[in-house]
């Protein structure tokens, strides 16, 4: 059965209440009310012209009735041998599958639903994803399952890895995703969300995660969507650096019929530095939009920005980076770059670097290219040897690899190399 | 070494080509037989880039006329990977940079790459190390340049050696070396033409195209040919280059 737009909208208003208690429960109430009033973006509205939403509409997603249960050789290919592990299956937190034996002293790593009394979740949850004005926000606020606390007070050696599993079901089903993560001062960690879907269904993964550093931490964030083709998801993370602090993001979208993912990250004290690196890879009818908002509220702040779009079939890649410095941001620096290559003529990226400076005294520098596979450098590979599709690849590769080469887990490295090929191959045959 | 007796690598025969509509090839003859080293040199202009592209099969460069028969194939019915397959080679004139893509890893994906298509077994990482630190001896490269990008931030100097490093590994049985001296200093040029060098044997053959004799002084060629106006105008010993030298180019067309 197909839906319209507002029968899909209903739908997921119709999913299942999760009760929790005190702060928690006002703030789900309060997303409800706010997720009521609100609807899915119009298309006419400027940060969603670019983006087709309409195949996610199509489905009346059903909310999670029952847990299925994997085990750990259904997930074998996505683990990080040396990561802290937390594993949510459509959802709700798996401690048979969550690997925490080399979590120590320097961070807490729970599900959401265990620490209700810390009154360090209660100062932070909610305060930062705009569940007031965002409807997917809001869904998620109200309807999220569990979700994952971090807290992190000191070095933390071990990345954390977050891995989402979605399962295959007889309904299309909504999942919802949460993340809040507080680095204290000095702290450093790298945290790995991960999105993976298993056995081809269709699913709606809303996903939201806060983040806060607090003065001179140092975070490196990995995110991975990496859903199934046949699955929808939204993500929106917002991130509130603080006075020295360093925020560094490499996201990864890969996966799923339509993607969006909104990062947001703001700077309100000074000398924080920021770097968000960025890769869709999109093939067949995929969609997928990455918006990203830099904030500079403070002075002295650093922002370095690369995003990558590679499309191929008649995929559409989109992306919006919007940098503001606001009035009192002085010294800012700020360089932001979008690199986009298409793979086959009926592919689409559409990108929108833009600035808004209300500041003197700052640095600010953008572009954005969009080309072909390089036809000179097509020839020299096949002249030494290589197939036209080889040598297609490994150029292909090659230009996402500036991105994924960033990411501080080797082995992560390489197992995503691996799926960048795999996708590529199932595109081209 | 020319040995009337050894075997004809590459046979040229009134071979035109045309790039964009403009006609630059107008009818090119050479034979090339085994263990013999070939000049061919020309003015800015003259078709001596152009032929090397079309051999290779750039896919900018359309053939018109003529054939061309490598060892008994037909050359412009294969496609630039199957000539590589072949034993043809080809030292861009412009070698292109490669972000993102390992030397090591492309040395090593196109030796299995040809080993496969022959039927020869490839080798595994290890194996294929151990091979590669032998050629790098051959033009003199530090092993650094193995795990950095194809050509990035490389010299002239160093695109033009790691050329003849890819050269040193695949072992074509012709080289094609177009304009390989163009952008190399002095002792760049000595350990590019010691490679070469290195690298000759009775069973292959090599092309330098180029404009200057300088290269020649190093790898020193048994014929050369003076290309002007699309075709083979001249051939004659290593004597010609010196008087082209000493006399410009246009005594040769005085003389024509």
């Amino acid at each position: 059965m197909k839906l319209s737009k507002e029968q899909c909208y209903e739908q997921l208003l119709l999913g299942k209440s999760v009760k929790s208690h005190g702060w928690l429960e006002n703030i789900r109430q309060d997303a409800l009310v706010r997720a009521q009033a609100l609807n899915f973006p119009s298309d006419r509205h400027d940060d969603w012209r670019f983006t087709d939403l309409s195949a996610l509409f199509q489905h009346g997603f059903r909310p999670i009735d029952s847990f299925a249960r994997l085990a750990l050789v259904d997930i074998e290919k996505y683990l990080i041998p040396e990561a802290i592990r937390l594993v949510f299956v459509d959802g709700c937190y798996s401690a048979e599958l969550s690997e925490l034996s080399k979590v120590g002293s320097a961070v807490t790593v729970s599900s959401l639903a265990d620490r209700h009394g810390d009154p360090m979740l209660e100062s932070s949850f909610g305060k930062y994803a705009p569940y007031q004005q965002d409807a997917f926000v809001a869904l998620n606020t109200n309807f999220f399952e569990d979700g994952t606390w971090v807290h992190v007070v000191n070095e933390v050696t071990a990345p954390i890895h977050l891995l989402h599993v979605s399962t295959k079901r007889e309904a299309a089903s909504a999942i919802y995703p949460r993340c809040m993560v507080v680095m204290e001062s000095s702290s450093r960690a790298t945290l790995v969300e991960d999105y993976v879907g298993i056995d081809g269904a269709i699913y709606f993964s809303n996903a939201v995660t806060e983040i806060v550093l607090k003065e001179q931490a140092h975070m490196q964030h990995v995110r991975v969507q990496r859903e199934d083709k046949n699955a929808f998801h939204i993500g929106h993370c917002s991130v509130e650096v603080g006075r020295d602090s360093t925020y560094i993001s490499t996201s990864l979208s890969f996966g799923a019929r339509t993607s969006r993912y909104t990062l947001h990250v703001r700077q309100n004290d000074e000398g924080a530095e920021i770097r968000l690196d960025g890769l869709a890879l999109v093939a067949g009818r995929q969609i997928a939009d990455t918006h990203t908002l830099i904030e500079h509220a403070a002075p002295r702040g650093k922002s370095i920005q690369l995003h990558k779009c590679i499309a191929d079939g008649s995929a559409h890649g989109v992306f919006s980076g919007k940098i503001v410095v606001h009035e009192g941001a002085s010294g800012t620096d700020s360089a932001q770059s979008s690199r986009n290559l298409l793979l086959s003529e009926k592919a689409r990226i559409d990108t929108q670097p833009q600035l808004e400076i209300f500041n003197d005294d700052v640095s600010c520098k953008h572009g954005a290219t969009i080309g072909q596979i390089d036809a000179d450098a097509l020839f020299f590979l096949k002249s030494r040897g290589l197939k036209e599709a080889s040598a297609r690849n490994l150029l292909t590769h090659a230009f996402a690899a500036e991105i994924i080469d960033k990411i501080p887990v080797p082995s992560l490295v390489e197992s995503l190399g691996k799926t960048i090929l795999e996708r590529m191959t199932v595109v081209r045959t | 070494m020319i040995n009337k007796d050894s075997k004809v690598l590459l046979e040229v025969k009134n071979l035109r080509a045309e790039v964009g509509g403009v006609q630059i090839l107008k009818g090119v003859d050479l034979t090339i037989r085994t263990g013999e080293v070939h000049a061919i040199m020309g003015i800015n202009g003259s078709g001596k880039s152009t032929f090397s592209k079309v051999l290779a099969g750039h896919p900018d460069y359309a053939v018109t006329g003529g054939t061309a028969s490598f060892e008994g194939k037909d050359l412009f019915s294969l496609e630039p990977e199957e000539r590589a397959r072949a034993g043809l080679f080809l030292a861009f004139q412009y070698p292109v940079e490669i972000p993102g893509v390992s030397n090591s890893a492309l040395l090593r994906l196109a030796y299995n790459t040809l080993q496969s298509e022959r039927g020869l077994e490839e080798l595994d990482p290890l194996e294929f190390e151990d091979l590669v630190q032998e050629k790098l001896k051959v033009v003199e490269m530090d092993p650094s340049f193995l795990g950095r990008s194809v050509n990035e931030g490389f010299s002239g100097g160093e695109k033009k050696r790691n050329e003849i490093l890819q050269m040193a590994v695949l072992a074509p049985r012709l080289a094609i070396l177009d304009e390989t001296d163009s952008g190399l200093d002095i002792d760049a040029l000595r350990i590019v033409a010691n490679g070469v060098n290195s690298l000759l044997s009775p069973d292959n053959a090599v092309v330098m195209v180029t404009h200057y004799q300088r290269l020649l002084n190093y790898i020193v060629p048994d014929y050369v040919h003076v290309m002007d106006g699309g075709r083979i105008v001249r051939t004659g010993d290593k004597n010609l280059a010196l008087e082209l030298e000493a006399r410009g180019y246009d005594w040769l067309r005085a003389a024509a």
